[in-house]
């Protein structure tokens, strides 16, 4: 018996050697699953990259990254509907807003659809078979707020054939997905796999799994698992995350607490392209300080140009 | 080999716990426990590991910010500032990586802006402090005034106790005090209020277009009880160094004196009193740049229309996007978070490549100040065309002046 016991013992210490060398040599996540081109960061093209292309090139590169919105509505939030309408939405090359339910006060696709699920199927559908010549497709709530410039420069030499999912990425067991409220990316080919697996009732329901309801960003990520498209979270060339499911002023708060003697930098990145949860006279305040608002004398000579859009103040 | 069970280092102390494995290590065998041994060593190492903190992270959202600690701050602070007679010397006009600062270190260097913040003991931590680590880094020289000095912060104490209705004596004081101690060292001289955020760059921005040595000064212009109309003080006003002098001068010879609590209009009446013109400090297509509220207020709020403020504006009130220019100068009722935030819009936030709507010309520099350059663009004459009408206008109240 005590032989047993040493032996133990000799199986616990070699164990634990075991796992120092493991930890030692990196993290216990497994390696790629899949597709080649998968990485878990994704970041935009450095400033360097950007300067070895021709003026040509830079237009050319402006033209083709255009972006279709999806913007899923209802009448509940019809003040957010309204301020999305009036800000950033302007920015996106074409933007739908899909509704549950159509309003007097405001134009959407009216999906006559309860529920979220179906209806984000039903939006997605149709913006891909809507798309054009659009290759990149930002889907969000209303009540979060896009810089779309700063979201094309991200995807700015990706080649939407290729499948993309981006956004604020998190986990839940084994899935990666991407959080809604921190906006999500699909590039074209995305949407095409997507549409494709819609049909599959197995592996895509539409109403969802019968035991428990599972949330839509979570639904999707599912589907887009299952055609071979999987989640990466943007981050800037500093490796802040470009995509953010809090507000601003919610982040500054959190800042103001964790670093309080470097509030800003330690914040939040100067190329976001997403807060969530911003109350609408907060989104018209973004807009002129994102769209408006600079220290005269300090230009940042970005090699691309994007142009304000057209019939608008407040930008 | 066979040991006792009693003193065997191998087996687990606590004896009822090593019964149990006892018994189990029997049903087992020798090699299945080596096995299960090294399991269990495995799980036990990698959760004290984790306790530790030295397991690599899984949930990937990039490194974690690094925070600075207080010696790194100091030493920073120290690079950047230089304190010296209760007054911050900004060493480095703040930079920020990847841009292109040349225009702005360029009126840095023309235009040095003093600026003052009215600020007391109590509020030291709760506001100040957010000034000090936000927009003063920008301005050439910033004094902190309060009712007791404080060589840390630092802080002058004037002699002043604190309250609303010392809020004249502590302007008076104040300005006498930038006078003597700096007046040599900066061009223009601004108050602000410790709930203020001031733009240091586009404030450079305006008065680059006038001469230090003209009586003038700007601010948001109110319209009732001065006939020039008077600077709000919430929002901020500047002072030229002609029309500090003349202040000073003003209280010596007894023209101006204390005649109220109400520090900006009491201000106003002593600045027209002593022939100090009240500027416009509007943008190139006539928005406002000084603000007496925060920016929601202005661009999405709705005044009452019994408000105060519908009829104190000197110039017409506009609500929405337009009511305020590109160039802000100034908000005022700004909290802490609120200057944080509005720091990351202005300094940091940006759309990349955005070409913004609203081109501003470049300041025309008055002759005394620096020659004109070869090739005036269009921008320039309409500059041009004010600062020639402004120099008119100070005609006018010198040829009043009694003094």
């Amino acid at each position: 018996m005590m032989s047993e016991g040493c032996s133990f013992m000799k199986g616990m210490f070699l164990g634990g050697i075991f796992c120092l060398v493991m930890s030692l040599f990196g993290t216990f996540s497994p390696g790629p699953q899949g597709d080649g081109h998968l990485h878990h960061h994704l970041k935009p093209v450095s400033k360097d990259e950007l300067q070895k292309l021709s003026e040509a090139q830079m237009y050319d590169l402006t033209q083709q990254v255009r972006v279709y919105c999806v913007i899923m509505v209802t009448p509940k939030l019809l003040v957010y509907w309204a301020t999305a309408n009036d800000t950033w939405s302007k920015h996106c090359d074409k933007s739908v807003f899909y509704t549950s339910e159509s309003s007097k006060a405001l134009e959407a696709l009216d999906l006559q659809e309860d529920d979220e699920w179906a209806r984000l199927r039903k939006a997605i559908t149709h913006a891909y078979e809507n798309a054009g010549d659009l290759r990149w497709f930002f889907v969000a709530r209303p009540t979060t707020f896009a810089i779309i410039e700063n979201l094309k420069y991200l995807v700015l030499e990706k080649d939407p054939s290729q499948p993309f999912y981006i956004g604020r990425t998190e986990k839940s067991g084994e899935l990666e997905y991407v959080e809604y409220d921190g906006g999500i990316v699909l590039s074209y080919e995305a949407m095409k796999r997507l549409v494709e697996i819609f049909k599959d009732e197995e592996k895509c329901p539409a109403r969802g799994h019968a035991l428990w309801k599972m949330s839509e960003e979570k639904q999707l990520a599912t589907c887009l698992k299952y055609s071979g498209v999987f989640a990466e979270n943007g981050e800037d060339a500093q490796g802040k995350s470009l995509f953010n499911k809090k507000s601003v002023t919610s982040m500054i708060s959190d800042s103001m607490g964790k670093n309080p003697n470097d509030v800003v930098e330690s914040c939040c990145s100067d190329l976001a392209i997403t807060f969530g949860g911003m109350p609408a006279g907060q989104m018209q305040v973004m807009m002129y300080g994102v769209y408006r608002l600079r220290p005269y004398g300090h230009d940042f000579h970005d090699s691309l140009t994007f142009l304000p859009p057209k019939d608008s103040d407040n930008d | 080999m066979h040991r006792e069970p009693s003193t065997n280092a191998c087996t687990d102390p606590q004896m009822r716990g090593s019964l149990a494995i006892r018994l189990v290590m029997k049903a087992l065998g020798a090699r299945s426990a080596f096995y299960v041994g090294f399991l269990v060593g495995t799980c036990s190492l990698y959760l004290f590991l984790s306790q530790v903190g030295l397991s690599r992270n899984l949930g990937s959202h990039g490194p974690e910010p690094h925070a600075k600690t207080v010696e790194e701050m100091i030493e920073e602070e120290s690079k950047n500032w230089k304190k010296e007679r209760s007054a911050l010397f900004n060493l480095n006009h703040p930079h920020h990586t990847g841009e292109d600062g040349i225009l702005a270190d360029d009126l840095y260097k023309r235009v040095r802006v003093l600026c003052w913040v009215m600020t007391g003991p109590s509020n030291l931590e709760k506001k100040a402090r957010h000034v000090k680590a936000t927009w003063s880094r920008h301005c050439n020289i910033v004094v902190f005034v309060s009712s007791v000095d404080d060589p840390d912060f630092p802080t002058v104490g004037l002699n002043t106790k604190e309250g609303r209705d010392q809020l004249y004596w502590k302007t008076i004081r104040a300005f006498h005090y930038v006078m003597e101690k700096h007046g040599d060292e900066a061009d223009w001289f601004l108050k602000a209020d410790d709930d203020t955020y001031v733009i240091v760059d586009n404030l450079r921005w305006i008065l680059a277009n006038h001469s230090p040595e003209d009586p003038i000064y700007f601010g948001r212009r109110f319209k009732p009880y001065v006939k020039q109309g008077y600077m709000s003080g919430g929002a901020g006003y500047v002072l030229s160094r002609e029309a500090l002098r003349r202040f000073v001068e003003g209280f010596s010879k007894k023209v101006c004196t204390h005649t109220s609590s109400v520090e900006d209009l009491a201000m106003g009446q002593c600045m027209e009193k002593v022939g100090v013109l009240a500027g416009d400090s509007r943008d190139t297509i006539q928005r406002e740049t000084f603000h007496p509220f925060v920016p929601d207020s202005h661009l999405a709020g709705t005044f009452p229309k019994t408000f105060w403020y519908w009829n104190y504006c000197y110039y017409p009130i506009v609500q929405g996007p337009q009511c305020c220019s590109d160039l802000a100068v100034s908000f005022h009722y700004v909290d802490a978070s609120k200057m944080y935030l509005l720091e990351y819009y202005t300094y940091h936030l940006r759309a990349f490549g955005y070409e913004y709507r609203y081109q501003p010309p470049e300041p025309h520099i008055p002759q005394d100040k620096a020659p004109v350059p070869d090739n005036m663009e269009v921008g320039d004459l309409g500059q041009n065309q004010a600062v020639e009408k402004k120099e008119e206008e100070n005609k006018s109240p010198e040829q009043n002046e009694k003094l």
